[in-house]
Order: structure tokens, then C-alpha cells, then sequence
């Protein structure tokens, strides 16, 4: 397993994957935290026009989602093997979860003035993936139980308490983020509104966020060693600095009126400044204290044949979402979208 | 009472796919109707092809959302519940579908978005573009996952070290023996079905008289079409059981109930299988015809199951009964295309109400014929996951205990069971309410701009803004 070919493309596909992931996490992650906070809105009209902020792109960032899931089997075939077995339960709730979120934007535009069944299922389909994913974090986090290339676990395992706080963590996270996306695409009493929300969100954040910066390294050995030990610890300062610098950046931007961008970007920040925590402390695992990248990788020939059409096909994936972005700029309006 | 998570596995894993599959089965038609259909309206101008459009992209909207939603679920359940097979054979199958993923579905996701709602915010070519993207998307996906099937079907270009699979030669594996002739099949099995729902609907809209000029172009296109397209389809299928019997002898042989090797083989045109004692009651044979027809010759010999080992058989009154029924529903839809045609010219077809009538029933033939053909295949490749090499017993999640699978499936089918109805009259309210009266000038801006300034909208105007939308006017 360990590759015999001249090339070594195990650094790259770790790049295109955490790439990968990191797309949906951002691009699914606002617009399902748009679909948390649309539990918030007061009425017909401000609903339609928080659904039709993400209408055009929800199917696209789901895509990634897809990617990330085909693109772990690809390039760590052996991870896939033991860690979507494991996290069964967490799969499940986050797959129904989708279905239903999913198909409320179709349903719901037949009968938009009554708050019914599938207004329900969009608020809390978007609620129950979004806590559902963070619960495979939290045990991807913890790692698995495994003999050979299998999980060998109970499929409840993946249910702890830490698990849950990453949960929560990820609840806030994404609500954060889909505030952004929406004090990006509204005006006026709705993006208010929009902004108290996001303070909501942001003080969940960052308390979730301390806890398990906590709670991680009293947890695991390893990643304490990581963190603390000397000169490691000097190395990685910037990681919490910068952090924080961008948390005071986000809640000034929340307070601000002008800043139209701020929360957004600031959010997306945040989250690479984490999901960078997350890497520095598990790498260079891929099934945390049992496989590496390298032991999980897939055959190198299956590695070069997949790059060849990802290095050509992903900048083209990137432009034309981009145009289909573009198309859709601006404020939100009222009579785009589903009606 | 224990719970097998293998057969419950395979419960699950049956249960997702065959509603998925009645999602592509016609989005991948409607997707290269709708594209059709822009075009001419791009070309000649005329109104009756953008309200056409105009119409099934609404229908198209809702049947792809849940393909999607329904679609998702599918990679994760390899994981979830096939874990073994996914270790096995990620090293050839893996990359077959991420190119899917790659090349189709970002494709589809991001001119779909503009397809849908962006009629006013781009030009007409752009929106054409768009439109043409999304049905090559649904295309390229056809391609990649149907190249993935076939692989498990008829393996080729690989080696095994350690009991995984390696590849050896990706041309191989990607055209392995039966890609071609499956991936035919089944386009064209998805372009009928889609077309038949389109020739019912149309039959509906003539009969009901209100939108005449709209139905009658939709069965005037469609018809000729069918016209084609039914007949190949027969071609197609006698070619791919050909492939079928060189391939995979014990599915052909648990296709039409061959428990021994004879020469000439007689076709059995029905029977009750008794698989415990290897043998047909109730059969009605006709002599020399299933050396003909199996092997275009009278003398062939079709390979019976006492050639193979008990345990690899598949379970033969599965295969036996969905190839006779996906064959049936062919030869009844090619009698209703023939008449339908023949009643076309001199336009009597628009006043036979009668036969209106029968061909608004039309609309289930096609999505029957690709379930029970998929039955077919896919039943006849047991007991193998990866034909011949792979078993599906040695496929599942080892983890997995009964009532997980018990507890997801039960998930399953209750999601499964509000969605898919629930969507079904989302759809039926659309066809109800029909091709409205909205002309393209409504909803065209050259320019690619909004029409109006963007103003801030305050909740309560917003409101106001909203509601003549809803009623159904242009945007």
C-alpha cells in the first residue's frame, strides 16, 4: 500500500480532498445555516426571500458534499471502509435530514403563504444534517475501532459527549455563516434581522469553540504533544492569534452597518482557522492513531488516472459555478426565485 | 426473531435505488426535451415551444430536486452498508464515479440554477446554453455510473493482490464487455419513458381542450420520436442479451428458466420456476426459438444452470419474471407508438378520444419496463456483487448488527413514502394548472440586467411585490 510508482500523489490528493471538504463546509455550510435561521423568520414574505437567497446555488454546494463523500472512497479507499461504517446513525439522520430540506424548496413555493409540513422540513432538516455532520466530526475526531481494514465498533460509538459539543459547535458555525450569506444578500429590517441573528450564533461559536479547544488536547495525548510541546508551541501561536483576531473581526462586522462583506468573510475565516486546527492535529492521520494518508491511499495508478481529469475539470467546476454565482449577484430579489 | 443485516442491507440497499431510479428515467429524457424545445424556440421564435418549455421545466424542477436529494444517498450507502465491496473494489470503481460527480453533476447543479430562474437575467442564448448543459450533464452521468454497473457486471482490466482489486488497464475498465450495450439500453430505455409521459400529457391537454396547439406539438414530436426510438430499443435489447449470454451464461440461463443444456433450446414463454427442483411447471415452450432468438441461430445451444455450481445461481424467478414483463411492456409499447402514428396522419388522432384516453394511461409503460429491467439485471447477477468474483455475502458492513439496518430502513421508508407521493402531486397540480399563457417578451432582458432598479424592499413591500407572482404571472 505503501506507493511504488516515481511520483508520490498522496500529498496532492490530501490537498484536493481537504480542498474538497472545506468547499462544502463552506458552501453547504451558509446556506444550511440559512435554512436554520429561516426558523426565525416572522413571515411569508421575509421567508420567501431568505429561501430564494440560496435557491439557484443550494443543489451545487450540495454537490460537494457528493465529492467529498466519492472523494475520500477514491484516494483513502481504507478511511472510507471503517469511518462511514462507523458514523452509521450520524449518516442516516444527515441523509433524511437532506432529503426533506432538500425537497421543501420545490413543495413549499405551491402552498408559500401557510406555514406548513415543509417549512418544518427545511428549518429543521437544515438543523438535524448540520448537527448530524458535526457528531461525525466530533468521532472522527475521537477515531475508531478497527481490526484490518474494518470498523469494528458498535454503530453507537460514534454517540459521546464530545461528539455532541462538536454538534453544537458546528450548529452555531454554520448559523454563522448563513447570517453572513444574508446580511449579503438583504437590505434594510431584514438584514437587521439578520445581524442580531448572527450575534446569536457568534457568542454559540465561540464558547463551543473554547470548549473544545479544551477539551481536545486533555483528551488526547497526541494532540496535546502537537500543541504544547516546545518548539511546536511557538510555531503554532499564530493559529490562536489569528483566530482571534478574526472573531474581534466578526463581531465588530456584526455591529457595523456598512460592513456588507465583513460578516461573511470574517465567518469563512473562522472556519478555515479551525478546520487548519483540526489538520495540525491529526496529521499526517487519516483514520486518527491507526491509518496515515499514506496507508489509506488507494492504488497509485487509480490515484494518477483520477488526477489527470480533476487537474483540468476542477478550474472548470470553479469557473462556471463562479458565472452562476454572478448571475445570481446582488440583493436578493422577490421575483427571482421559486414562486 | 433475528434480523439479517445482510438481507436487510440488501432490502435497503433495493428500496433507495428503485425510487432513484425513476428520477433519471425521466429527467435524463425531459433534460434533452427541454433543451430541444429551447432550441426551437431560439431558432423559429415561435411562442407554442417556450410555453412547452416553459411548462416541463417546472415538472423538470421538481423531479430533479429529488434526484438529487435521493441521488446523495446512494454513495454514502456503499459505505454505510457495503463497506467490504467498497474496500475490494474502490481502486477501479471509485474514480469511475467521482468522474461522474466531476464531469455531471457540477455541471447539472450550476446550469440548472440559471435553467430555472435566470430566464430573465441572461440572454436567450445563454439561457439556451444552459439548458443544453443540463442535458448533457444528465448524459455524462448515464455514462460514468452505468460504466460502474457494468464493471460489476462484466469485470475486466483489473488484477487482484490480497483479495482487492487493482487496475490494469482503465480503457478496459471503463468500455469493459457489456458498457456499451447497457449504456445504450438504458439511455434509450430513459429517453421512451420520458417520452411517453410527455405523449400522455399531451393526449390530456388535446382531449381537455385548452391548450390544443401545445399538446398536439408535444405529441407530434414525441410520437415520431417513439417511432424511432421503440423499435431501436428492441434491436438494442437483442444485442445486449447476446452480450449477455458470452458474459454472464448463469443470468441468461436464470433468465429464461434453462435449467439444462439443450441443443436446439425451445423459449419458454411462461412458467412457474421451481428452483428446488430444477425444473419449469406449467411451461409453455416453443421449440428452436430460444436457440434463435438467444443465439441467432437454430442450432445454438443456450448454456442451462445444472453447468454451474448450486450456490452460484441466481435466484431464477426474479429474472424470469422481470425479463418477461420489461418485454411484454416493449411489445405494448410499440403497438400503441405504431397505431398512435398511423392515426397521426390526416390528423384523426387529435378526435379519437377514445384513443386519447388510452395513450394519457401510457405514461407508467415506460418506468415499469426500466424497474423490472433492472430487476433483471441486477437480481441475475447474484449471488456476486463483482460477477464471478466478488459475493455479496462477503460485501456487507461487518460492523452492522440487524436492527441498525432494521432502524435505517425503516428511516428509509418512511422518508421515501411522504416524498415520493407528495412529489407526485406537486407534479400532477403543475400538469393540472397547464402550459400558462405567458409569452417570452414577459420574461426576456437581453441585456442580461434586471429590468427594474434593485430597491431596498422593507418586509411589508416585499410582500406586495411577491404576491402577484404567486399568482401565476411572468416574472
Amino acid at each position: 500500500m505503501i506507493p511504488q510508482g516515481p511520483i508520490d500523489f498522496v500529498p496532492i490528493w490530501t490537498l484536493i480532498l481537504g480542498l474538497g471538504v472545506f468547499f462544502y463546509v463552506m458552501l453547504d455550510g451558509f446556506d444550511l445555516g440559512v435554512g436554520i435561521l429561516y426558523g426565525f423568520a416572522r413571515d411569508t414574505a421575509s421567508r420567501n426571500l431568505v429561501m430564494n437567497s440560496i435557491a439557484p446555488i443550494w443543489d451545487g454546494n450540495e454537490t460537494w458534499l457528493v465529492l467529498g463523500g466519492v472523494g475520500l472512497f477514491a484516494a483513502f479507499p481504507i478511511a472510507f471502509g471503517i469511518i462511514i461504517p462507523a458514523v452509521y446513525f450520524p449518516i442516516l439522520v444527515m441523509l433524511l435530514a437532506l432529503i426533506f430540506r432538500g425537497v421543501a424548496f420545490e413543495f413549499r413555493f405551491r402552498d408559500a403563504p401557510n406555514r406548513t409540513g415543509w417549512d418544518h422540513g427545511f428549518c429543521y432538516g437544515s438543523l438535524l444534517a448540520t448537527f448530524a455532520q458535526g457528531i461525525v466530526l466530533g468521532a472522527f475526531i475521537q477515531g475508531f475501532r478497527t481490526d484490518g481494514t474494518s470498523f469494528t465498533g458498535s454503530s453507537l460509538d460514534c454517540f459521546t459527549p464530545f461528539s455532541l459539543i462538536t454538534g453544537l459547535c458546528l450548529v452555531f458555525g454554520y448559523m454563522l455563516l448563513g447570517a453572513g450569506w444574508l446580511v449579503l444578500k438583504m437590505e434594510g429590517e431584514m438584514q437587521d434581522w439578520a445581524r442580531r441573528l448572527g450575534r446569536f450564533a457568534f457568542i454559540g461559536v465561540a464558547l463551543a469553540v473554547i470548549v473544545v479547544s479544551i477539551w481536545t488536547p486533555i483528551m488526547d495525548a497526541d494532540i496535546r504533544r502537537r500543541w504544547f510541546s516546545w518548539p511546536n508551541i511557538a510555531l503554532l501561536s499564530p493559529v490562536p492569534i489569528i483566530t482571534a483576531v478574526l472573531a474581534w473581526a466578526e463581531w465588530s462586522a456584526l455591529n457595523r452597518r456598512r460592513a456588507e462583506y465583513g460578516p461573511f468573510v470574517a465567518a469563512i475565516g473562522l472556519f478555515v482557522m479551525s478546520y487548519l486546527g483540526i489538520a495540525i492535529s491529526l496529521w499526517p492521520m487519516i483514520v486518527p492513531h491507526r491509518y496515515t494518508l499514506w496507508q489509506a491511499a488507494s492504488a497509485p495508478s487509480t490515484q494518477a488516472f483520477l488526477l489527470v481529469g480533476t487537474l483540468f475539470l476542477l478550474p472548470v467546476i470553479l469557473m462556471y459555478t463562479g458565472w452562476s454565482y454572478w448571475v445570481f449577484r446582488g440583493k436578493v430579489r422577490a421575483d427571482i426565485g421559486y414562486h | 426473531m433475528s434480523l439479517d443485516p445482510l438481507l436487510l442491507s440488501r432490502l435497503q440497499f433495493v428500496w433507495v435505488i428503485a425510487w432513484h431510479i425513476l428520477l433519471p428515467a425521466f429527467t435524463v429524457g425531459l433534460a434533452s426535451f427541454i433543451a430541444f424545445a429551447e432550441g426551437m424556440h431560439f431558432m423559429t421564435g415561435r411562442e407554442v415551444w417556450f410555453r412547452i418549455s416553459s411548462f416541463w421545466i417546472k415538472i423538470f424542477s421538481v423531479a430533479f430536486g429529488m434526484g438529487v436529494v435521493s441521488g446523495i444517498v446512494m454513495p454514502f450507502q456503499f459505505g454505510t452498508n457495503w463497506s467490504r465491496f467498497s474496500v475490494a473494489t474502490a481502486n477501479i470503481i471509485s474514480p469511475l464515479l467521482a468522474y461522474e460527480g466531476l464531469i455531471a453533476f457540477f455541471l447539472e447543479a450550476a446550469f440548472l440554477g440559471v435553467l430555472l430562474f435566470g430566464r430573465s437575467l441572461v440572454p436567450r442564448w445563454a439561457h439556451f446554453t444552459a439548458a443544453l448543459m443540463v442535458a448533457a450533464g444528465t448524459l455524462f452521468s448515464s455514462f460514468w455510473i452505468l460504466s460502474t454497473n457494468s464493471w460489476m457486471q462484466t469485470p475486466a482490466g483489473y488484477e487482484i493482490v490480497d483479495g482487492r482489486f487493482y487496475p490494469k488497464d482503465w480503457i478496459a475498465i471503463v468500455f469493459n464487455p457489456s458498457f456499451p450495450y447497457r449504456l445504450l439500453h438504458t439511455v434509450c430505455g430513459f429517453y421512451i419513458s420520458t417520452a411517453f409521459v410527455v405523449v400522455s400529457v399531451g393526449a390530456w391537454l388535446v382531449r381537455r381542450g385548452e391548450f390544443i396547439a401545445e399538446g398536439r406539438q408535444m405529441l407530434a414530436t414525441t410520437l415520431t420520436v417513439l417511432m424511432v426510438l421503440v423499435p431501436l430499443q428492441i434491436v438494442i435489447g437483442d444485442q445486449h442479451g447476446l452480450n449477455t449470454g458470452e458474459y454472464q451464461p448463469a443470468k441468461l440461463a436464470a433468465i429464461e428458466a434453462r435449467w439444462k443444456t439443450e441443443t436446439p433450446t425451445p423459449l419458454t414463454l411462461f412458467a412457474i420456476p421451481d428452483e428446488a427442483n430444477a425444473t419449469n411447471r406449467y411451461a409453455i415452450d416453443i421449440p428452436l426459438l430460444g436457440s434463435l432468438i438467444l443465439t441467432h441461430s437454430l442450432r445454438g445451444a443456450v448454456k442451462g444452470l445444472d453447468d454451474f455450481p448450486r450456490d452460484q445461481w441466481p435466484p431464477v424467478i426474479f429474472p424470469f419474471f422481470a425479463f418477461r414483463i420489461m418485454v411484454g411492456v416493449g411489445l405494448l409499447m410499440l403497438a400503441l407508438v405504431v397505431a398512435a402514428n398511423l392515426l397521426r396522419r390526416g390528423g384523426r388522432l387529435y378526435r379519437r378520444r377514445g384513443f386519447l384516453r388510452l395513450l394519457e394511461l401510457s405514461a407508467p409503460l415506460g418506468f415499469i419496463a426500466v424497474i423490472a429491467g433492472w430487476v433483471t439485471t441486477e437480481t441475475g447477477r447474484q449471488p456476486w456483487t463483482v460477477y464471478g468474483l466478488l459475493r455479496t455475502a462477503d460485501s456487507v458492513s461487518p460492523s452492522l448488527t440487524g436492527w441498525n439496518v432494521a432502524v435505517s430502513l425503516a428511516g428509509y421508508m418512511l422518508a421515501y413514502l411522504v416524498i415520493f407521493p407528495a412529489g407526485g402531486l406537486v407534479m400532477s397540480r403543475i400538469v393540472r394548472r397547464g402550459p400558462e399563457a405567458m409569452v417570452s417578451e414577459d420574461a426576456a432582458v437581453e441585456s442580461g440586467r434586471p429590468r427594474r432598479p434593485v430597491i431596498a424592499r422593507p418586509a411589508g413591500r416585499a410582500e406586495a411585490v411577491a404576491r402577484p407572482a404567486e399568482t401565476g404571472g411572468a416574472p
